[in-house]
């Protein structure tokens, strides 16, 4: 047994686990945050993406012990106008992927307006990267939805994304930049 | 009044889905809950010889390993009888672990418990078992040539002719006969089957991801031979199911005998791996489809045989050539189904079964005879669009076809269109536009419904129906709340648990039209008994129903329709059985829609892309404006998946799933989708409740008929095996 | 899964100390280890977490190259300015590879360790001389479309899974590798290993020995560069072929080229033979064809993969047309 402390969703967690114990049966069967579900348990659908320090994992291939001392956000622990815009734009059917897509959509943000870039990229060079619909399908493809949700997942972030544009007031494109 | 039919209403649940609150089969905490693993059978058919528990038992927290030496008993799967529908719902005939016989490759031959999950997943791994192999035919290629005639019954008929179709194929100035074939496909819902189950008393509660739960309390008292009235059954979220959470697979029932033989709450999730193995997919194919013509591109003949699959163990025929009985006014037609018996798991219903691959072998060979004709593939379909049912001459309920071509055509703008193959080129892709038919009859089932009034102005709906994402509960609220005059918001709608009265099971896009003529009547009942109050109760006249009840000093009233007594589940299932029938003397009844595609496929390495979508559908009244668009939108993403990349490999020497993992069978990602235009024409079905037919199964028929064609044009190449992978391209 | 002593090690001799214990094993995103424990592939007795070594820093060699610690992940190397300027086929390749959140996770070294995706690797029940040795390949006369074509032996067709790998190959990258004897230095071209009759053995590394860095050396010709990948579906899936390919041309004759494949072979694939081919040849569509042609010459199909040779050709064809017309080779 391993004692391991989390901090989840801002609250500090302690907990004796085996080291075999993901960090998604973590959540779900020792702390009762069954919010972060589980599709394949092989890093194949993204079901189970949680925030480790503001960065999308996935919490299937994640040893709990592996993450001590780690800030860990899960869709019970999200705030965000995000979950609206998913209800707006029916971004999900039966739910089941939608805690995956959610976390993973708000990772995804941090790492475009950090300037990472994509597969779909052109232009790696470039300093600002515009979040094109094409973006954000490559971006999110680590999520999937049998349900077929995908285009109102995609619209529920662009509507996240232009919001968050427009209170910042940062144009996407800066220009003489490109 | 409509004030919120129609509309595109926010789902109901959507706060639960989109902060985690909504608790799915696998997520009831229970004080004491053990955790079950499967270990899976590794050959095809054959029995055990050896069986050695004791490492397994040996891992820390194991509390029992159940095998076919110790488990208990079980009654074995009942037959299936017209008089009890719930005897359809047998996974397979296999009395698990009551047996030594292994019957397909993944049955499973031992369940662990154990006090935590890692502990059973562990100790799974540890049981040793060896078998003694018997000889088995598990290869759908080499079997299929053998297929025998299905034969027809109440649910489905095997075949069907009119006139001499061969002989009018023969004859036909133009002609085609072509062969197609389809794989295996696997529904993965992203919600692995999973079972929470607890006895106590002898009374059994299970949280399952199902359905049709009474199917599966119905099922579970006949193989534990308890009264169904001792088991609840709870299912109040279902992560997506597209038929595969149907009938009843092994790892239910095992979970609640695991549960039974330890005397602890028992969770069963299934691994990804498990749900390959333990449940069905849908058959592989193969089709041939005639079709001849005269010079005008009148059809003369038209002929579309299949093959499919059944496990010796259970399964059953698929409506592979339903939609050929429909769609073209052709002179002579005959369709007959064809079945072969494989020592494999059986098949099952998998969203549109039959149609969604019928429908492209069909609009795949129509495509091509437009093309062989010089005729655009819209204007043939018009020319052979019937006025009645091509096969018998019974009328049309409701048929749109030639609507939604239209329509789609110019939101499309096909006029523009070069049919010329490999004529639009844009840098290195190669782009080309196809249509197909979407065509998928409609059902309608029996429902139980109460409906409560309250005082303060809410309304409590209560019916055992299914949300596996189709947005069931908002659209009986909208219904409830038009038939009411009152907001959205004041009602209630209690579905997916036995205890509430009977509701119908979630299949043949059936459920919302099913429960929504229940809803109706009872909408109306109660409005009748307000009415009757008001007239009572002084100053009431003109009056809200909500303020008739508190004028006349009632908390609540309540209308019911059907009833759960035995005898009043007997009359419902008779009455429903006449209406079928009569319904089915009179009229065709079905959804249908014209798909449109634009695809690009590289020129050097053959990749195909979806790039635009429109689907215009005729299924009715659209009760939900965003959840409709939302359903039909997912059964084109699946059948983008099923033209372009689904396959369930299955081994021939071993009957063995070899890609049982999400990242090896390919469901498309969001890369793969573009924006999917929806539109449907939103004209009621006079003989529909409230004129609503179903729309869960016809956006997935037609579709890969539609990218088949788009790639023909894109490429000049015909593909006629599903799944059109880049290496058929190259 | 096994259950296991799991230890975090704060350095590196700690971690070399700990890696002699019988059945340790090291554990970098965990996103195939742990994928193949929880299948029962791996089964170690002691994992030894590497993450939190110091080793996650990408730095400035002399000269113009990089030293990409193994410990950075994934997306942190692909979204490296100087990685995206001088060598944009590395941050094209990662990015093509799994999904963000996976990249997120994966390190560099674990990367380079990652084990083949061949279905009867995976697949307890079935034959499999790399998983375990002297039991047979199931993947002859099985499912292959995903084997090899180049480097298999009668013993393995398996392919290597990594794209990363497939443009570190093309770079000269150089692996560094420690343990308590010392450090050494080897090409990654000569680091995977071809299959022969010991499929087991995948790679040069030791079972002591850590992988520390990853040295990219200065490569002028890596700044017009690319990655094509291509699969059955649009992302998230694993190459039926890719390739990475360098050039540069002047006056219409190539006057450097770096080529190299995955998806084909059993290990990541230099190009040689094409390299060969190439170089002083004239930056046409007929080059590039003739080159590829030459590098397949000596591929094998299995009953399932035969179209990864013309598909492979073509890739490469593409690839270098592409890079010539709008990727600054010329
Ligand atoms: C669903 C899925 C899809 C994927 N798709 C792709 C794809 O398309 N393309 C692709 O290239 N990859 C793909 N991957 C694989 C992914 O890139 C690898 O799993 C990842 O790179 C491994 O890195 P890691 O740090 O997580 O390794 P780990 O899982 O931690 O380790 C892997 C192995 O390396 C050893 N190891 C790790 N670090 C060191 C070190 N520093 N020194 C010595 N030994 C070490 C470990 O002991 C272990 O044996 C996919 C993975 C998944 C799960
Ligand atoms: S459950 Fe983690 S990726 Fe599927
Ligand atoms: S909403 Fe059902 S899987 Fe995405």
């Amino acid at each position: 047994m391993a004692d391991v402390h989390l901090r989840i969703n801002g609250v500090d967690r302690r907990l004796e686990v085996e080291p075999r114990v993901s960090l998604l049966d973590a959540l779900r069967e020792r702390l009762g945050l069954t919010g972060t579900k589980k599709g394949c348990d092989q890093g194949a659908c993204g079901a189970c993406t949680v925030l480790a320090d503001g960065e999308r994992v996935l919490s299937c291939l994640a040893l709990a012990v592996q993450y001590e001392g780690r800030e860990i956000t899960t869709i019970e622990g999200v705030a965000d106008p995000i979950q609206r815009a998913f209800v707006r734009h029916d971004g999900f059917q039966c739910g089941y992927c939608t805690s995956g897509q959610i976390c993973s959509a708000l990772g995804m943000l941090a790492e475009h307006a950090a300037g990472a870039p994509s597969a779909v990229t052109e232009g790696l060079a470039a300093a600002e990267i515009e979040l094109t619909e094409a973006e954000i399908r490559e971006r999110m493809s680590g999520n999937l939805c049998r349900c077929g949700a995908y285009n109102g997942i995609v619209a529920a972030i662009q509507e996240t994304q232009e919001t968050r544009v427009a209170e910042r007031d940062v144009p996407t494109l800066v220009e003489g930049r490109r | 009044m409509t004030t919120y039919v129609g509309e595109a209403v926010d789902r109901v649940d959507g706060t639960a889905k989109t902060t985690g609150g909504a608790r799915f089969s696998a997520e009831y905490p229970y004080p004491d809950l053990a955790h079950a693993a499967l270990v899976h059978a590794t050959v095809a058919r054959g029995r055990i010889t050896r069986l050695d528990t004791t490492a397994a038992e040996a891992v820390p927290g194991v509390i029992a390993v159940l095998t076919h030496r110790n488990a208990p008993p079980l009654k074995p799967a009942p037959r299936v009888t017209p008089l009890n529908l719930a005897t359809l719902a047998s996974g397979t005939s296999v009395n698990y672990l009551n047996t030594d016989e292994v019957h397909w490759n993944g049955q499973p031959v031992a369940v662990v418990v154990a006090e935590s999950p890692e502990a059973a997943q562990e100790a799974a791994h540890l049981v040793e078992v060896a078998y003694a192999h018997l000889p088995a035919t598990v290869d759908f290629a080499a079997a299929e040539p053998d297929a025998k005639p299905q034969k027809s019954n109440l649910i489905m008929s095997g075949g069907a002719v009119k006139g001499d179709p061969e002989a009018a194929l023969a004859a036909a100035p133009v002609a085609l006969d072509l062969r197609y074939t389809t794989p295996p496909h696997h529904h993965n819902a992203i919600e692995p089957h999973a079972t929470t189950a607890h006895w106590a008393d002898g009374r059994l509660t299970l949280h399952d991801g199902a359905q049709n739960i009474y199917w599966t309390r119905d099922h579970l008292a006949m193989r534990f031979g308890i009264p169904k009235d001792d088991i609840r059954v709870l299912s109040p979220f279902v992560g997506g199911a597209f038929g595969g959470k149907t009938m009843v697979w092994p790892g239910t029932i095992l979970a609640a005998m695991a549960a039974k033989a330890t005397g602890r709450p028992v969770r069963l999730m299934l691994t990804r791996e498990g749900v390959y193995r333990t449940v069905g997919g849908r058959t592989p194919s193969t089709q041939r489809v005639a079709v001849g013509a005269d010079e005008s591109g009148r059809m003369t003949a038209l002929i579309h045989t299949s093959v499919t699959l059944t496990g010796r163990v259970g399964g059953g025929p698929e409506q592979v050539t339903s939609q050929t009985r429909h769609l073209y006014d052709a002179a002579a037609i005959r369709v007959q189904q064809n079945l072969v018996e494989l020592d494999v798991l059986s098949n099952t219903v998998m969203r549109a079964p039959g149609e969604s691959i019928g429908t492209f072998a069909l609009e795949a060979t129509v495509d091509e005879l437009a093309y062989r004709l010089g005729v655009d593939p819209i204007e043939l379909r018009a020319r052979n669009e019937p006025a009645r049912n091509p096969m018998d001459g019974k009328a049309f309920a409701h048929r749109k076809l030639r609507e939604c071509f239209e329509q789609g055509a110019k939101e499309f703008g096909w006029a523009g269109r070069n049919p010329e193959p490999r004529s639009t080129r844009d840098g290195r892709w190669l782009v080309g536009t196809g249509v197909a038919a979407a065509y998928h009859p409609s059902w309608q089932f029996p429902a139980n419904v109460t409906v409560r009034l309250s005082a303060d102005g809410t309304a409590l709906v209560r019916c055992g129906f299914h949300e596996m994402g189709m947005g069931g509960a908002t659209a009986q609220a909208q219904i409830a709340a038009d038939a009411l005059g009152l907001p959205v918001e004041a009602v209630t709608v209690e579905y997916g648990d036995t205890r509430l009265p009977t509701g119908p099971g979630a299949g043949g896009s059936a459920q919302t039209a099913s429960v929504a003529a229940a809803l109706v009547a009872a909408c109306e009942k109660l409005t009748r008994l307000a009415r009757a109050l008001a007239r009572r109760t002084p100053g009431a006249a003109g009056a809200s129903y909500p303020e008739i009840l508190r004028l006349a000093g009632r908390d609540s009233i309540e209308a019911r329709v059907g009833s759960d007594t035995r005898l009043g589940t007997a009359v419902g299932q008779l009455r429903f059985a006449g209406k079928l029938m009569s319904d089915r003397r009179r009229w065709v009844k079905a959804a249908c829609g014209a798909q449109f595609c634009e695809v690009r496929v590289d020129a050097d390495t053959g990749e195909v892309r979806v790039t635009r979508w429109l689907g215009v559908f005729d299924v009715g009244r659209v009760i939900n404006a965003k959840t409709a668009a939302s359903q039909l939108r997912g059964g084109i993403v699946m059948g983008i998946g099923m033209a372009l990349a689904e396959e369930t490999l299955v081994d021939p020497r071993t009957g063995r799933i070899m890609n049982a993992s999400l990242s090896e069978y390919h469901v498309p990602v969001h890369a793969d989708v573009p924006a999917i235009e929806i539109r449907y024409l939103d004209d009621p079905d006079p003989t529909m409740p409230l004129g609503l037919i179903g729309v869960g199964e016809v956006s997935i028929t037609g579709v890969a008929g539609a990218i088949a064609n788009a790639v023909f044009h894109a490429t000049g190449r015909r593909i006629r095996d599903l799944p059109i992978t880049l290496d058929k391209l190259l | 899964m096994k259950d296991f002593a799991y230890l975090s090690a704060p350095d590196v001799p700690t971690a070399l100390q700990a890696i002699a214990r019988p059945g340790a094993r090291f554990l970098g995103g965990g996103t195939n280890l742990v994928d193949l424990m929880r299948q029962n592939i791996e089964r170690p007795d002691t994992v030894i977490d590497i993450t939190r070594l110091p080793l996650d820093r990408v730095e400035e060699l002399p000269g113009g190259g990089l030293r990409v610690g193994a410990l950075v992940r994934n997306s942190h190397l692909a979204a490296h300015r100087a990685v995206r300027e001088r060598y944009p086929m590395l941050a094209q390749a990662i990015l093509a590879g799994a999904s963000g959140q996976l990249r997120n996770m994966a390190t560099v070294g674990g990367n380079l360790l990652q084990r083949t995706r061949c279905a009867y690797f995976t697949d307890l029940s079935a034959g499999c001389n790399k998983r375990q040795p002297g039991s047979g390949c199931d993947a002859v006369g099985g499912f292959n479309r995903n084997a090899a074509v180049l480097g298999a032996s009668a013993s393995c067709v398996a392919t290597h899974p990594s794209d990363m790998c497939v443009a570190l190959a093309a770079l000269d990258a150089v692996v560094e590798l420690e343990s308590v004897r010392g450090v050494r230095r080897v090409p990654l071209t000569g680091f995977h290993r071809l299959p022969g009759d010991t499929p087991q053995v995948e790679t040069e590394i030791a079972a002591d020995e850590l992988i520390t860095a990853v040295e990219l050396p200065a490569l002028p010709v890596a700044a017009a560069s690319r990655y094509r990948k291509i699969r059955d579906r649009a992302s998230y899936a694993f190459a039926l072929v890719s390739v990475a390919a360098a050039m540069h041309a002047r006056d219409g004759v190539i006057t450097d080229i770096r080529l190299a494949l995955g998806g084909v072979a059993t290990r990541p694939w230099r190009a040689h033979q094409a390299e060969r081919e190439l170089l002083g040849a004239p930056a046409t569509e007929e080059s590039f064809r003739r080159a590829a042609e030459a590098e397949l010459a000596a591929a094998v199909p299995q009953s399932q993969n035969g179209f990864k040779i013309e598909l492979a050709q073509r890739a490469i064809t593409a690839t270098l047309r592409q890079l010539l017309t709008e990727g600054g080779a010329a």
